[in-house]
């Protein structure tokens, strides 16, 4: 018996509704993200992410009623990421029941706004999302993954493992790991990459990007060395439940919650 | 009958909205204050002492607003306490976390690190903060673990792990690279490294135990 791995089911929200679509069968209304969080709570679930994808400044405050709406009723942890871009944008996740946000493109922007989040709230809130590609390999051969903003559009030429070290040495708690290679093809996510980033930071590492069925979420963990596993389409269109997910990693000796 | 009241003690570290919303969900018709204010806080039938941060953050806030004195003074009280995961940390008599920082030494033992290199039994790195599900077995009867079974996960999130020196008190063991005490308990107090208002339905059962809780350690 030791520390459980991790089960995240992900919301992409906009203004208040869950996108991407989530289709639950016995809920009426399947964009309530409240309504969605409650169900994945109730079916299990060890923490809930947040993506907030919304552009305007009123559809954030939408979002800050959202998170306090969840908070007051789902009591696992809840991390919000998207649009944290200032000190203000995470108290105001906090205050609203955040437990953690996401910062991704304004760390990219500004290094040192980590620094100065994990100094003011704490690492343990601090969740450093890392978009990746890989790219053409290194001069000796070793692949090599960069740090894509704007959807997968926009390189950076920051590479991958490298941040995630420079972004835990600045204190992030966490690090939110997605393939854009992956990211909706449902192949399974990128498992190489996953285990270099896993062993070079002390912090845990959460998988994203690429869950098709179970077994990569088994492969998440047992060859992407994954601290938790998230996924969104496989649970939102109900072709597996979260229980039915930990049980058969638990069968595959994976220590969960069940 | 008035209607009772707890205090959720705010020293400015961390959010307490978790707190207080388990808190509604479980208690009924309760006063809940979260509060840094003396007066508040004594007068409370039942005190939460949380925390999240560096414990040097937390002692140099809990010290400012002279709040060790109104901790130990409700301890001294009989009033039940709840300490929670830095709360707890907070009660020891010392932590090694910054460098080394006194605490309010209410409970004799020490706060320590799971350290670089952390490794299990079979020798694989353990990432450290300890974050997520873990297994809390009981090691004492105690009325807070009414309705829980034995070795229930909570979630925890700590770089830091208690050691308390007198093994009377310690009511809740679990292991992450090493047995650390993951509940204590003396008389009116119980300490808890984990987050019960994060921890599910046996997060929200304990904190309704404590609600219910007469302050009588004993089950």
């Amino acid at each position: 018996m030791a520390l459980a791995k991790r089960i995240i089911p992900c919301l992409d929200v906009d203004n208040g509704r869950v996108v991407k679509g989530v289709n639950f069968v016995d809920i009426r209304d399947a964009g309530d993200p409240v309504e969605i969080a409650r169900r994945y709570n109730d079916q299990g679930a060890d923490e809930i992410t947040f993506l907030d994808i919304t552009a305007t400044h009123e559809g954030r405050d939408t979002t800050v009623h959202t998170v306090e709406q969840i908070a007051s009723e789902v009591f696992i942890p809840l991390t919000v990421g998207g649009g944290i871009r200032e000190l203000k944008d995470i108290r105001n996740m906090l205050n609203a029941g955040a437990d953690k946000v996401g910062i991704n493109s304004a760390a990219i922007k500004n290094p040192e706004f980590v620094k100065a989040a994990a100094d003011k709230f704490g690492s343990q809130c601090i969740v450093i999302a890392i978009d990746a590609k890989q790219v053409e390999p290194n001069a000796d051969g070793t692949p090599r993954w960069e740090i894509f903003t704007h959807g997968g559009r926009r390189a950076t030429g920051i590479d991958a493992i490298d941040w995630a070290v420079r972004m835990v040495n600045f204190g992030a708690g966490e690090i939110l790991l997605t393939s854009m290679d992956r990211d909706g093809t449902k192949n399974g996510f990128d498992n190489d990459l996953t285990s270099r980033i896993s062993k070079a930071v002390p912090v845990p590492v959460i998988a994203s990007g690429g869950v098709g069925n179970l077994d990569h979420l088994v492969e998440g963990v047992t060859k992407g060395l994954a601290d938790a596993v998230l996924a969104a389409s496989i649970f939102h269109f109900g072709e597996y439940t979260v229980p039915e997910a930990k049980q058969y990693m638990a069968e595959r000796g994976i220590e969960m919650r069940l | 009958m008035t209607t009772p009241s707890v205090a959720v003690i705010d020293y400015g570290m961390g959010n307490l909205h978790s707190v207080a919303s388990a808190l509604a969900k479980v208690g009924g018709d309760l006063d809940i204050r979260v509060t840094d204010d003396r007066a508040q806080i004594i007068s409370a039938d039942r005190i939460i002492f949380p925390g999240v941060g560096a414990i040097r953050d937390c002692m140099g806030e809990i010290r400012r607003l002279k709040l060790d004195d109104v901790v130990s003074h409700c301890i001294a009280a009989g009033k039940p306490v709840l300490a929670v995961c830095v709360g707890m940390q907070a009660l020891m008599s010392h932590s090694e976390e910054n460098g080394g920082v006194d605490c309010i030494d209410s409970i004799a033992g020490h706060v320590r690190f799971f350290g670089e290199n952390h490794k299990d039994a079979d020798g694989n790195k353990l990432k450290v903060p300890h974050m997520g599900w873990n297994n809390v077995f009981q090691k004492k009867a105690h009325p807070l673990w009414k309705g829980i079974a034995d070795g229930s996960r909570f979630y925890f999130v700590h770089s830091y792990f208690v050691q308390a020196e007198d093994q009377r008190l310690v009511t809740g063991v679990s292991d992450y690279g090493r047995e650390f005490h993951s509940v204590l308990s003396r008389d009116n107090v119980f300490a808890a490294q984990f987050h019960p208002e994060k921890s599910g339905d046996a997060g929200l059962q304990l904190l309704k135990n404590f609600l219910n809780w007469n302050g009588e350690p004993s089950p």
